[in-house]
């Protein structure tokens, strides 16, 4: 049975989180007159997302318990030439599934700045970015349309340049936050021709329709060339998720937007917005069904990103840098599932990645706090024994990432192993080789990062360039630098998020991946790209793919994994520095970041200011304003001067060629007109 | 022999080249060019009169009427004009009436 | 040759050397009266023409009012003769020639458009509204036509004389200097400080010296305020 669900409902989601960071916003801020103290900023933003929380969970109940779908326009705001362009909402499982992650991630995110960002001067206006956020992020899920995915997809951009520059004086900060929109600009300028080209032959912005129209187009040529024009649609659209989903060569953003504070990186870059491009693949499943070029294309450069980051994570010494590169190789991950054909495999990963990835943000935010704001890992370790709870979440959290069997992340990654195995596209080879090494390095690098930090020999006292904190820490300790554990604002969050991590996995494996919560959504050409259909043979349960698990390849590689971390960094401590010696290439090549911000900054950026520079000169001073703006008023005065000399001021010379002009009228008319 | 439209026309239009050259003959004195004018319209009303004579129609000598009507009023106000000017530059020297000069 | 023919053949020919004349004379005094000469030779071609009421009205209006208009200007005006001759001469060659190509010219397109050799076609009787003959008359064959279907014509003429008339005036008319008339709109525009001046007193001043003291000190001070 299938009911709809209310639109009163489904409009309070969004619009509770925009009525908080409004108010915020306004009367929070010195913009509106500071009208309303810190306590009620934050009182009103967290009350907003608290109800758009319960509101979302109610639904996901309906959607998933008793069947309930809804796709419907609540307000047409222009009709242009047959094209409508209206705000409406699509909700099924899956939007379900992404308005709870987006509303608990943001929920357990507020609570946590209450503690993060006392000291800063700033707080009311970062509850109303963040709540902003949550409004953009939601309206881009829940649209039913490529207009409205489109406002979302820029409102998020917007806000996180807002967020990532939110220290407006620090010039690294202003250069993320640039950088950021600049190279997600690169994927939206993909993205628009995308919808463009479905605007122009599908006549529609609507979803439905344009799905009911993707048999008709994937026949079409485009026109010019010999391509498939559903290739080109996917691939456009594929390039916007690669600039917001920070796939290889668009990720160059994602490391830079660490000079935000550690909340909105759990809450963006790792949780919601760079999931986006991965939602929006899943959301366009039938189109991309039917475009084999695509899938490749999404394969290769998934899991180039998949490995090559995570080669990145292994030389960070900043503890939220390594996390970013995670993220990164995480994503690549879900892309490749995507590339697979295993759409609800890449978004089960989104799901388990959200709450893991998040918690180890927080849990990074909560040393940086514990240890005074020092980000350097060389500078850490034996936590342990002064922060507790952040320690058990953290390694919660890290396991769940390497995929040990019965944590969520192990499902997800492993169903993503099995499904690139399965699938036959040409690529498949390459990606499999790809995500197989990614987990020995994911490993790797997670458990550096955990044994470098919250293990071993203390150095937290050994800091050579350690700021000294003044009489505003109010931490009430002077200048005893001991690490110490966060207030409860900042662990309850920690322990919320732990929870999910461990079990949501086993959970909702059979019912998401096998079960009828994605049916009708997602889309899968089962006779060409078999890989779910085996899929579904290969896994029968939590609990069996948990123990077939401990006898597979990437157990082992994740064991090898932390085994390399362990002798490393807790037996031989040496080691590290000595390899570095011996691949000093290597290691300059990834410190480096391949060159690629060299590239960049070097090649495009400058060649674009060159550019500008030339048309400048060339084009604006001296063609526009010499040639032709002075050059016209200095022909009007050289014609002015000829002329002048006609103008004698002599009655007579003037009667005369009056005269003369007569004679001339008359001679023509009387012999040369006749 | 008779006297024929032609001769008449030919007296106007020696007439009229006189006083053409009257005009830019006189560099010097503002007085004669405009009387100059006057020998123009006298020129024209020749021709006028000789018409109507000749192709028998009134219409001529009622045009000619007219003509001498404005003459008069367009030498009136030309010499209200002169006088204004010898006022404000004590000389009637049409070489000195040069101020707009471009 | 009959009569008509050698009246027409002196009349032009002394029309023609007054209007040389005119263009030539050294003094303008000369100039104006050679002018009026013109003029009268004209208004007898006229009357051989049959056109008697345009050759009165010429005599009329042209020499008694508008040539006397000349010679009322050039009197007035106080010219320098001499100076006014220098360089005439100088243009003379290339004057002529226009002239003689203007009159050429001329000559030819009216030549060339009507043929020569038409008798003049003037009735002696005719036949007026009422039925009868009369004798015909220039001046009523003119008038009717005037004031039947020119009359709108004959009425902007009058007006035009009249615009004339003030415009002259308006021109050349000089206000009297005691006149005490005064512009209103100059008194519109009068600003506070053209009338009235704010001048600067300290509020108390010194009292004048005892009468105790000596006259001469106290002149002295008087003086000096």
């Amino acid at each position: 049975m299938s009911q709809t669900l209310s639109a009163a409902t489904l409009l309070a989601v969004p619009l509770a989180p925009l009525a908080g960071s409004v108010l915020a916003g306004i009367l929070g801020t010195t913009f509106g007159g500071n009208r309303i103290g810190r306590a009620a900023s934050h009182s009103v933003t967290i009350l907003g997302v608290f109800v758009a929380f319960v509101l979302s969970a109610l639904t996901l109940k309906s959607v998933a318990m008793d069947g309930a779908r809804f796709d419907a326009t609540i307000y047409e705001w222009m009709v242009v030439g047959g094209l409508k362009m209206e705000v409406g909402f699509l909700v099924d499982g899956l939007t379900a599934m992404m308005m709870c992650v987006v509303t608990f991630v943001s929920l357990m995110v507020h609570i946590y700045t209450i503690g993060y960002m006392e000291e800063d001067a700033g707080y009311d206006r970062f509850f109303s970015y963040i709540s902003l956020f949550t409004f953009s992020m939601l309206m881009l899920v829940m649209s039913n349309n490529f207009l409205q995915l489109f406002f979302g997809w820029e409102a998020v951009g917007l806000v996180s340049y807002l967020l990532i520059g939110f220290w407006y004086n620090k010039p690294t900060a202003i250069f993320a936050n640039m950088k950021a929109f600049l190279v997600n600009r690169v994927g939206d300028f993909g993205f628009i021709l995308g919808i463009g080209l479905i605007a122009a032959y599908a006549g529609t912005l609507s979803y439905g329709e344009t799905f009911a129209k993707a048999g008709q187009i994937s026949t079409m040529v485009f026109p010019g060339t010999d391509w498939l024009l559903i290739s080109v649609i996917c691939i456009c659209l594929f390039i916007g998720a690669m600039g917001k989903s920070a796939q290889f060569p668009l990720h160059v953003w994602l490391p830079d937007s660490m000079e935000g504070p550690t909340p909105i990186s759990a809450l963006i870059h790792a949780a919601t917005m760079v999931t986006a491009g991965i939602f929006m693949v899943a959301r366009m499943s039938p189109l991309f069904e039917l475009s084999d070029a695509a899938l490749n294309f999404i394969l290769v450069i998934g899991s180039i990103t998949a490995l090559f980051m995570g080669f990145l994570g292994i030389i960070q010494n900043d503890i939220k840098r390594v996390v970013a590169y995670s993220t990164l190789s995480q994503l690549g991950y879900m892309t490749v599932a995507l590339g697979a054909s295993a759409y609800s495999v890449a978004v089960f990963h989104l799901m388990t990645h959200a709450f893991f990835k998040a918690l180890l943000f927080l849990a990074a935010g909560s040393v940086i706090m514990g240890v005074h704001h020092n980000q350097d890992i060389r500078w850490m370790g034996g936590l342990r024994k002064y922060m507790p709870i952040t320690w058990i979440t953290f390694l919660l959290g890290s396991l769940a990432l390497i995929g040990t069997p019965f944590f969520s992340g192990f499902y997800s990654k492993d169903a993503i192993i099995e499904a690139v195995h399965a699938s036959h596209l040409p690529a498949a080879g390459f990606a499999y080789f790809a995500v197989l090494a990614g987990v020995f390095v994911t490993a790797f690098y997670s458990f550096r990062l955990y044994f470098l930090v919250f293990h071993g020999q203390e150095r937290y006292d050994q800091n050579p360039d350690a700021h000294h904190h003044g009489d505003d820490h109010g931490h009430g300790h002077g200048h005893d630098a001991k690490p110490h554990e966060s207030p409860w604002v900042v662990w309850v969050p920690l322990t919320l998020l732990a929870i999910p991590s461990v079990v949501i996995g086993a959970m909702t494996l059979m019912p998401m991946l096998f079960g009828d919560f994605f049916k009708g959504v997602i889309h899968v050409d089962a006779a060409r790209h078999p890989a779910m259909a085996e899929l579904a043979e290969a896994i029968h349960g939590w609990l069996p793919m948990a123990l077939h698990g401990f006898q597979a390849l990437p157990f082992w590689l994740a064991l090898a994994g932390v085994a390399t971390a362990y002798y490393m960094y807790m037996i031989n401590p040496a080691l590290p520095a000595a390899i570095k010696r011996a691949f000093q290439p290597v290691h300059t090549l990834l410190e480096n970041k391949y060159y690629m911000d060299w590239f960049n900054e070097n090649v495009i950026a400058r060649g674009a200011r060159m550019l500008g520079t030339g048309l400048w000169k060339g084009g604006d001073r001296a063609l526009i304003d010499g040639v032709v703006v002075n050059g016209s008023w200095k022909l009007v005065g050289w014609v002015s001067g000829v002329a002048r000399w006609l103008q004698s001021g002599y009655l007579y010379h003037y009667a005369l060629v009056m005269i003369l002009g007569i004679f001339v009228l008359m001679t023509y008319f009387v012999w040369l007109n006749k | 022999m008779t006297l024929t439209l032609a001769h008449y026309l030919t007296l106007g239009a020696i007439l009229f080249a006189l006083a053409v050259v009257g005009i830019f003959l006189n560099r010097k004195n503002l007085i004669v060019l405009l009387m100059a004018i006057e020998l123009m319209l006298l020129a024209i009303n020749m021709n006028f009169v000789a018409f109507s004579h000749y192709l028998g129609d009134m219409h001529g000598q009622v045009f000619v009427f007219f003509i001498l009507t404005v003459a008069a009023a367009e030498s009136a106000i030309g010499l209200a004009i002169l006088v204004l000017l010898f006022r404000n530059k004590s000389s009637i020297n049409v070489d000195e009436l040069n101020s707009l000069k471009g | 040759m009959d009569v008509q023919t050698g009246f027409f053949y002196v009349f032009s020919l002394v029309m023609l050397f007054a209007a040389f004349r005119v263009i030539t004379a050294r003094n303008p005094v000369h100039a104006v009266l050679f002018l009026m000469l013109a003029f009268s030779q004209a208004a007898g071609i006229w009357l051989l023409l049959k056109a008697e009421f345009l050759a009165v009205t010429l005599v009329l209006v042209y020499l008694g009012a508008v040539m006397v208009l000349f010679l009322f200007v050039v009197m007035m005006l106080d010219i320098h003769i001499d100076s006014l001759r220098q360089g005439f001469w100088r243009h003379f060659p290339l004057a002529l020639a226009i002239g003689a190509l203007i009159s050429l010219e001329m000559a030819v397109v009216l030549f060339g458009g009507f043929r020569a050799g038409e008798a003049p076609v003037v009735p002696e009787t005719v036949t007026n509204a009422a039925g009868q003959v009369v004798q015909y008359s220039n001046t009523k064959a003119l008038g009717t036509l005037l004031y039947t279907k020119y009359l709108y014509p004959l009425e902007i003429a009058a007006v035009i004389l009249l615009v004339a008339m003030i415009s002259a005036i308006a021109l050349t008319l000089r206000e009297r200097k005691d006149s005490k008339k005064i512009d209103p709109s100059e008194q519109v525009r009068v600003k506070a400080r053209d009338r009235v001046e704010v001048v600067k007193l300290a509020i108390t001043r010194a009292a004048p010296a005892a009468e105790a003291s000596a006259t001469g000190a106290a002149t002295v001070e008087e003086a000096k305020k």
